[in-house]
């Protein structure tokens, strides 16, 4: 089962929905309990860094979901999901991340050439690294996904599994271990992102 | 390199799409999840769905409709139609919706741009403009494009982007319906004063159209049409892979 973790942003239909179509089963929670209990974890989100941040925090789930990370279980972050598995970001501040994936969280206009609109938004293809993650064992270089934000992921180059080119290579998706994180939105890429997900959902359980 | 999108778009009225359709293979030709899980497979790269029902009890069967179709795609969704409350983003955006298309709503209350921008951020407000040529300026108009409300059209893109539109749908009343492609002097018009994308709508005949509006205008983001791809005139996946030949960056599968 993946616990598609609930903390008050965002909506997790479309995420719960594709899911649903790949035959996995999902429960959208912040039950501490179910969260320990599931064999993965999918941390959502969208809006701004420092308000997700607060409301994962506060409610314990940060805390939780860096405990569930260390015992090894499969956490996939997506779009802001995978932004709070950085160590920082400054977004409107600057704030304190979950610190799973070393690097930070800037804005994109820092690093692609002026002129390019903002957000990055809309379909983009993804150029994978070598090897290829295993997230992405059933996907193809050059494939496309769905995009939609105005930060992206600095100084993680280690961790960095895929690019897009958007006047400069943007990360992607990221992964550490056990860890996994996408920029983009799976649940909105059609049968590219429904693939992401389901290699996701077949990761080995280590714990 | 982000890619031109085609983005076909349906009209829905007590549950069911308006305007004929004929597509081989579909049993059921005006039903909205069918329809949108074709589209979805043929490649489409959003879809839009316009309530164009008045009565409550529509607007429960069309939100009722929404969230089935939005269980079944795995795409982007805009939803358009009667939306002129934060009640009512609320409404198609817990139903599955990633984005809501504001029209008539916005003119009369111009605040909802900025409101809706501000809660549910900037992706998610799509401001669609009806324009027509009114004495040499293009002018805003509503309920569906009948009245004239006097707005200049530039002016109110202009402004309803400052307030947080983050995308622009401009449909040329001048070519739509015309099938003689897109409105190019209006687009470009409104291309050189806004920078957010820019959805291109309203006289596509055939698929040289589409590559003509990609060429002449690079900065237009996506071409929207509706009855050519219900009537099969111009199949989506042909047209994709047609535009990718030319030249233009799409999204094949």
């Amino acid at each position: 089962m993946i616990a598609i973790i609930d903390y008050g942003v965002g909506n997790l239909f479309s995420l719960s929905s594709s899911l649903g179509e790949i035959g996995e089963e999902a429960i959208i929670t912040s039950d501490p309990e179910v969260i320990r209990a599931a064999e993965r974890i999918i941390l959502p989100g969208v809006g701004a860094f420092g308000d997700a941040a607060e409301k994962l925090f506060s409610r314990g789930l940060g805390e939780l979901v860096i405990d569930e990370a260390k015992r090894g279980k499969p956490i996939l972050g997506i779009c802001l999901g995978m932004q709070l598995l950085f160590d920082k970001s400054f977004e409107y501040g600057e704030h304190r991340g979950l610190g799973l994936i070393k690097g930070e969280i800037r804005y994109i206009g820092e690093c692609i050439p002026g002129g390019l609109k903002i957000p990055h938004i809309g379909w983009n293809a993804l150029r994978l690294e070598e090897p290829k993650a295993e997230i992405f064992k059933y996907i193809n270089e050059g494939d496309c996904v769905y995009f939609v934000h105005s930060y992206y992921g600095a100084d993680c180059e280690d961790s960095i599994i895929a690019r897009a080119e958007y006047g400069a290579p943007i990360t992607a998706a990221v992964a550490s271990g056990n860890v996994y994180g996408c920029q983009f939105h799976p649940e909105k890429s059609g049968k590219v992102g429904l693939s992401i997900l389901k290699a996701f959902a077949e990761i080995e359980v280590a714990v | 390199m982000i890619t031109k999108r085609i983005i076909p778009c349906l009209d829905v009225a007590g549950g069911r799409v308006v305007k004929g359709v004929n597509f081989e293979g579909l049993s059921d030709v005006s039903s909205p999840v069918e329809l949108g899980k074709y589209y979805s497979d043929c490649g489409a790269d959003e879809l839009v769905f316009y309530d164009i029902t008045a009565s409550s009890e529509d607007r429960k069967i069309f939100t009722d409709i929404l969230r089935r179709v939005a269980s079944g795609i795995f795409i982007p969704l805009t939803v358009g139609g009667g939306i002129g409350s934060l009640r009512d983003f609320d409404r198609v955006l817990g139903c599955g919706a990633d984005k809501v298309s504001v029209n008539s709503g916005a003119i009369k209350r111009p605040e909802l741009i900025y409101e809706a921008a501000k809660r549910f951020g900037d992706q998610c407000v799509v401001l669609s403009v009806d324009a027509k040529r009114v004495g040499g300026e293009f002018r805003v108009f509503a309920k569906g494009g009948r009245v004239d409300t006097g707005i200049n059209a530039l002016d109110w893109i202009r402004q309803g982007v400052e307030n947080g539109a983050g995308e622009i749908v401009l449909n040329s009343i001048d070519t739509d319906g015309v099938k003689g492609g897109f409105d190019l002097e209006m687009l470009d018009a409104v291309s050189r004063i806004v920078s957010v994308p820019i959805i291109a709508s309203g006289g596509a005949g055939c698929m040289e159209d589409f590559l003509n509006l990609f060429k002449t205008l690079p900065n237009v983001d996506a071409g929207l049409a509706a009855s050519i791809f219900h009537f099969g005139e111009v199949r989506i996946s042909d047209l994709k892979r047609y535009l990718a030949d030319a030249g233009i960056p799409m999204r094949t599968i």
